[in-house]
């Protein structure tokens, strides 16, 4: 039995066996899509909402979601992207848990358009209004330690800081902020989202004690997505596997590992 | 006859048209799609409450691929 089906973990009621969440823009196909879901394992699957007139049909991707979510057992988690302030975002999150019929939410509410950064002040303000409204709140924010102790405060149930900008694939950016949220918000679950480029940093994040990976590009955006998708599952199950058996503590000198004892090997002491 | 902003463009409109019955014009699947009048959100099961004014602004989402 591999370690992630006894290491579950819990989003309010809702217990997952898998550490790796899965974005679906940006797919070659939806045939392409439906495999990467099947092969990454994941049990949460990340969507959208656009305007109607936007742009045309969605050429089957949506339905291909819908059935691999089905085939795979998992959830739909909606996102609010695109949305710049915590009225559009809030009307955004209700428009989607009706859509979607799910109380989840990613909350994003973007306040650079470069960076495509978190508005830290205006994601406060919305989650606040969703939690009260009944949402699951799963809000993207930046690796800022007191803004997310104020989203845990208002009743948000995890955090989801970023690793570098969204689609950027640079990996973690600042490991010394993500360590200190994990070490100075022990008991809140963390899961890095944005920015993963590369299954060595989705194994590094979960090496950090992350409980859980959200990644889309590095995998829709891999020259063969379905392998890719397989990659980062092995990856995040490695990394979690590392982090409960405790990586050693790095050292500034050499520690020998062969206990070959003082004395020089050939020549000896009398030499 | 009034005139709406349907997703940013102008839309005629006969005179007391709801958002429900504007839905079921354009050939959506009431469940397909979600609705907001000036950039607040109407429940599906309130469309046809909402009768829509002269300059309203009337988005519709659907869903898509996501991040």
């Amino acid at each position: 039995m591999s370690q992630t089906h006894t290491d579950s973990w819990r989003i309010g009621e809702v217990t997952l066996t898998s550490r790796f969440l899965l974005g679906t823009a940006g797919y070659p196909s939806p045939q392409i899509l439906a495999d990467a879901i099947a092969a990454s394992r994941t049990e949460v699957v990340t969507v959208g909402l656009k305007r109607t007139l936007a742009s045309g049909g969605d050429n089957g991707f949506v339905e291909a979601i819908r059935h691999a979510v089905r085939a795979n057992g998992a959830r739909l988690l909606p996102n609010t992207a695109g949305c710049r302030s915590a009225r559009e975002a809030v009307q955004l999150a209700h428009m989607a848990r009706e859509l979607f019929d799910t109380p989840w939410i990613k909350l994003e509410v973007v306040g650079d358009e470069h960076t495509l950064q978190p508005d830290p002040f205006e994601l406060l303000i919305a989650a606040t209004e969703l939690v009260r409204a009944g949402f699951t709140v799963f809000p993207y924010c930046t690796d800022d330690l007191v803004s997310g102790r104020r989203l845990l405060d208002a009743g948000c149930p995890l955090l989801m800081p970023w690793g570098a900008p969204i689609g950027s694939g640079q990996g973690l950016l600042n490991p010394f902020a993500l360590r200190t949220l994990r070490e100075r918000l022990p008991d809140a679950t963390l899961i890095i989202d944005a920015g993963i480029g590369a299954p060595s940093h989705a194994a590094r994040a979960m090496e950090l004690g992350f409980d859980a990976v959200l990644l889309n590009s590095a995998v829709a955006q891999a020259r063969a997505p379905v392998p890719m998708a397989n990659a980062f599952r092995l990856a995040i199950e490695a990394g979690r596997a590392a982090w409960c058996a405790g990586v050693m503590a790095p050292q500034d000198f050499a520690v020998p590992s062969t206990p070959v004892g003082g004395e020089p090997v050939l020549l000896g002491a009398g030499a | 006859m009034i005139t709406i902003q349907l997703d940013g463009r102008p839309h005629q409109l006969p005179d007391a048209c709801t958002l429900a019955a504007l839905v079921e014009a354009l050939g959506h699947a009431p469940h397909g799609i979600a609705t907001a009048v000036d950039g607040l959100f109407v429940p599906r099961g309130q469309r046809a409450e909402v009768t829509l004014h002269d300059g309203a602004a009337v988005l519709l989402f659907q869903p898509i691929v996501g991040g």
